[in-house]
Parts: C-alpha cells; sequence; structure tokens
C-alpha cells in the first residue's frame, strides 16, 4: 500500500474505478526478472582485466591502440554511417594528428622577431580549444553527444587537412609560382571539403533537426581557419 | 478494508487538487490577463505542481504564445512587464548549472536566420528587439558572428596586402597570425563591454526618468551582435584595393548598421531630455563608426595610388614611393 500513497495524482483515470485498484497486484522483486547485462560505452579493454593485460608484452600492448587509432583513420577517410568513432572514443589519434600539424605549421625559429606564421603552441590551442568551443556549442544548442566524443570526432577529422599539409609541403619543394599555388589550392579544397563531409556524418544525427545547421557552421568555420592557415604556409 | 483505503486515496487526491487551485490562482494573479490561455490548458498547471523544475518552460511555452498576439502592435507598458516577468520566469536554474547557460541557446535554425535579416533591412518605425528577439535573447549569434568576423578581417587584411604588394620584388608574403588575436580583443571587448556600460547608462536614467522600455543587458548584447553582421561581407569586400571602394563600404555599413542600432536605442531614450538623448544615439553610433574605420585603417594597408610593378629600369623610383606611403 506504501506504493500507492507515493504515487501521484492521475486525475484522468480516477473516476470509474478505485483508485490504483491494480497496483496491489504488482511486486517489484519476485515476479519480474531485474537481470542483464549493463554495457559501459566504452573501449572493450574493459574485459580484458579479467585476463591481465600486465604480462603481455609492450609490442602487444601498443599495437592494440595502434590498432584502434589505425582503424579510425580508415574510418575518416572513408566516411559511412557508423557509430565505431562514437562509441569507442579516444584522444590518442587527435593528439598525433594535431602535434603533427602545429609541427608542420610552426614558424621558423629564427625568423621569430617579426610576424609571420604561428608559433607550435598558438596552432596547437587553436585546435583545441576550436575543438572545445565548438563541442560545447553543439551542447548548448541540446545535442545529445557526449563531451569527448565530439572531441574525438573532430579531431579525427583533421586527418584529410594534415594529408593536405604533408602534400603542400612536398609540392613547396618544387619552388614557388602560380601553378604550384593552384595545386595547393586544389588540394586544400578537396580535403577540406573531405573533413567537413566526414565530420558532419558523425556529428549530424546528435542534433535536433531545426538546429542542425546552426551546429554545422562552427564546424566549417573551424576547419576553414586550419585550410587557411595550410595554404598561406611559407617556408622561409 | 479496500473501501476504506479508497477513501484515503480520494482524501489525499482531493487534497493535492487543492492544492493545486491554490497556487494556480496564485499564477494567475502575476500574469494576467494570460491566465486564461492557462485555465484552458489545465495540464500545464498539473505539471507545474508535479516537477517544478519543468515549470518555467512549460509556462512561458503557453504564456509566451499568446503574449505574442497581442504585444505585436503594443508599443509599451505591458510588453515591458511580460518581458521582466518572463525573463525571471525562465532562467529559473541556478547559474552554476548547464542548463541555465542552454536557455541562452533555444534559438532555431530559421530565428538566427531572421534575426540576421532583420539586421540587414532596418525598416523606420520596427524596432529589432520588439520584432526578433521578443524577450528571447540568444547568445549564439553575438558569438559566432563575432568568430566569424574576426576570421574575416584577419584573412581579408593579409589577402588584400598581399594582392597590394604582389608585384614588389622586396615584399617577401608572410602570414600575419598576430593579427587574429589583435582582432580578436577589439571584436570582443566591443561587442561585450559597450552593451555593458549602454546598460548602465540606461539604467540610471531610468532610474532618473521614468522610460516606457527598457532593455535587459542580454538583448544588447544581442541587438550588438547581430548589428556585426554586415561587417562581414564588408570585410571581404575590403580586399578590393580601392580607396573609394573601400570608403563607399564604410559608408553604407555604417548607414545600415547604425541605423538599426538607433532605431532600436530610440525608444529607450525618447523619454528623457531631449539633448541626453540626441547625445546617446550620436555616441553609440560614433563608436560604431570608429570600430570600422579603425579596423580597415589596421588591417588593411593603404592602396598606394602610384604603385607601379617594378621594373629594372626605375628602381629608385619605387623606392622613393615606398618611403613616402
Amino acid at each position: 500500500m506504501a506504493e500507492a500513497e507515493e504515487s501521484p495524482g492521475d486525475p484522468g483515470t480516477a473516476s470509474p474505478r478505485p483508485l490504483f485498484a491494480g497496483l496491489s497486484d504488482i511486486t517489484i522483486s519476485q515476479d519480474i526478472p531485474v537481470e542483464g547485462e549493463i554495457t559501459i560505452p566504452i573501449r572493450s579493454r574493459i574485459r580484458e582485466f579479467d585476463s591481465s593485460t600486465l604480462n603481455e608484452s609492450v609490442h602487444n600492448t601498443i599495437m592494440r591502440d595502434l590498432k584502434a587509432v589505425g582503424k579510425k583513420f580508415m574510418h575518416v577517410l572513408y566516411p559511412r554511417k557508423s557509430n565505431t568513432l562514437l562509441r569507442d572514443w579516444d584522444l590518442w589519434g587527435p593528439l598525433i594528428l594535431c602535434v603533427t600539424l602545429a609541427l608542420m605549421l610552426q614558424r621558423d625559429p629564427a625568423d621569430s622577431e617579426k610576424d609571420g606564421g604561428p608559433h607550435f603552441a598558438e596552432v596547437f590551442v587553436i585546435v583545441w580549444f576550436g575543438a572545445v568551443t565548438i563541442t560545447l556549442n553543439s551542447k548548448l544548442l541540446g545535442g545529445n553527444i557526449s563531451f569527448f566524443q565530439s572531441l574525438c570526432v573532430l579531431g579525427y577529422c583533421i586527418l584529410p587537412l594534415t594529408v593536405a599539409m604533408l602534400i603542400c609541403r612536398l609540392v613547396l619543394l618544387a619552388g614557388p609560382g602560380p601553378v604550384n599555388f593552384m595545386v595547393r589550392l586544389f588540394v586544400v579544397i578537396v580535403m577540406f571539403a573531405w573533413s567537413i563531409v566526414a565530420s558532419t556524418a558523425f556529428l549530424a544525427d546528435s542534433q535536433p533537426p531545426n538546429r542542425r545547421a546552426l551546429a554545422v557552421y562552427p564546424v566549417f568555420l573551424f576547419y576553414f581557419v586550419i585550410s587557411w592557415m595550410i595554404l598561406t604556409f611559407t617556408p622561409q | 478494508m479496500a473501501a476504506v483505503d479508497d477513501l484515503q486515496f480520494e482524501v489525499i487526491y482531493l487534497c493535492q487538487m487543492d492544492l493545486q487551485m491554490r497556487l494556480f490562482r496564485v499564477y494567475s494573479k502575476e500574469f494576467g490577463n494570460a491566465a486564461t490561455s492557462v485555465a484552458a490548458n489545465p495540464d500545464a498547471t498539473t505539471v507545474s505542481i508535479e516537477d517544478p523544475g519543468e515549470t518555467p518552460k512549460h509556462q512561458t511555452g503557453t504564456l509566451r504564445g499568446s503574449g505574442r498576439e497581442e504585444d505585436d502592435e503594443l508599443l509599451g507598458n505591458d510588453d515591458s512587464d511580460k518581458t521582466e516577468l518572463l525573463a525571471g520566469q525562465k532562467k529559473s536554474s541556478p547559474f552554476w548549472t548547464f542548463e541555465y547557460y542552454q536557455t541562452f541557446f533555444d534559438v532555431d535554425t530559421y530565428q538566427v536566420f531572421d534575426r540576421i535579416k532583420g539586421s540587414l533591412l532596418p525598416i523606420p518605425g520596427k524596432n529589432f528587439v520588439r520584432l526578433y528577439i521578443r524577450s528571447n535573447p540568444d547568445l549564439y549569434g553575438p558569438f559566432w558572428i563575432c568568430a566569424t568576423l574576426i576570421f574575416a578581417i584577419a584573412i581579408s587584411g593579409n589577402l588584400s596586402n598581399f594582392l597590394i604588394h604582389l608585384g614588389e620584388k622586396t615584399y617577401h608574403y608572410v602570414p600575419e597570425f598576430q593579427k587574429v588575436s589583435i582582432a580578436a580583443t577589439i571584436i570582443y571587448a566591443y561587442a561585450w563591454l559597450v552593451p555593458l556600460a549602454l546598460w548602465g547608462f540606461l539604467m540610471w536614467r531610468n532610474s532618473k526618468v521614468m522610460n516606457i522600455v527598457s532593455y535587459s543587458f542580454l538583448e544588447i548584447v544581442c541587438v550588438y551582435g547581430y548589428s556585426l553582421f554586415i561587417y562581414i561581407p564588408t570585410a571581404i569586400l575590403w580586399i578590393i584595393p580601392q580607396k573609394a571602394v573601400r570608403w563607399i563600404l564604410v559608408m553604407i555599413a555604417l548607414g545600415i548598421s547604425g541605423s538599426v542600432l538607433a532605431m532600436t536605442f530610440w525608444p529607450a531614450v525618447r523619454e528623457d531630455n531631449r539633448r541626453i538623448a540626441l547625445a546617446t544615439i550620436m555616441t553609440i553610433v560614433l563608436l560604431h563608426m570608429l570600430l570600422s574605420v579603425g579596423c580597415l585603417a589596421y588591417f588593411f594597408d593603404a592602396p598606394e595610388m602610384d604603385h607601379l610593378p617594378t621594373t629594372a629600369a626605375i628602381p629608385n623610383q619605387t623606392v622613393a614611393a615606398a618611403k613616402s606611403s
């Protein structure tokens, strides 16, 4: 009877029969089985605690993480609607990509007096604070993606732009010139579009449909700024 | 036994209903004529009792719906009263929770587009705040418009300098990254400190002269943020290295956004002393002009009128021209 007293008043169903008549038939613990499996959506490594990973070789440990990162790279390069990036998020990939990009984009340390390209720290900060701002924006607009999942997706989708940076650096070895510039422009535009498509494929579903454009525009701005930094990179 | 239990439940149920009716009466006193719409929808009242966290959203939903048709023509009292009440009602979560800040991002795509359109087409007599914001100020627009403007100015400045100095052999292109941080400081300071000062000033005048229309701080931030939108295409068009074109663009942009601001704030100061009202509007427009002219002067090099591509035959003249600019 205690359960019946606590339940809220329900005026709609009150009138024809005594209130809460059927409730005394329901008991919680005996009749309805409450058991099952609760899986937490993080890395499957949790289950391997039974087989202790402490004794395995360092090679195994590193290869496992590298394989996970590599698998996600593949998902970014061929974006399909899949949940891998979201389900097993990790921040190793974004870190590797961000460090690579910042190393390649930084200005020559000898010329740091006059205005030039960004420092290593500036690129790093732009990428991470940009990603955090976009994630906050998406959550404030009512998206149902978690903080680190969003960071993971945005970080991994920098991969095409890092590839573009590598190609630009190689092309620049051939010497400056308008043809050179056209090639770089084309490569950066293609990779920029690829990044946007990849990240939208993962992020768009987490937003309510009437706010999707509001959540995607900052992603567009973010990758545009990174593409601009790549395109205007000039070796000293 | 069962009958007695049922009777107990009936009593509890009736007590709950009595409590609901009492609270309903309290709410209806506060919200005056909008109570009729609440009465027509008793579910709203029921929800408000059982789940206090949900109350503000449901109630403001119904109230806003009924109030909006009425205050389309209204300019004055009721509207600002409702604005004050609704503003207070809406942000009921404590400021350290995430939900508090979510109320500032409660806009849909079409609403943001409407507000941007309103800032581009100032229609005399239509107040931007009254027409578009309507007690739902958002921070999405101001923040991202400012961010876009910062990068637009920095990138366009860089591009225009590159194009101006294109032929010079002595010019080595550098992407001037420092300018982004300077642009960010200027734009965000303008978009937040000027509304703060203006809001403080309006509050002070309100205490001396009873104004019909008063704006909350967030609404002023919102107006300023959306009024900066016109500068994004202006900054991109400033790449064109012609002085006359640039100044015409400045005039057009200033005209449009200045008039949006002036028409928004005129109803708030017109009850006041004539001179103070005019001085306020003039200050608003002047600060706006300072921003645009300052950005133009700092980020965009002057296109030299006598700029010629260097040839080997006249190196001296080029050096003299570079020195004199």
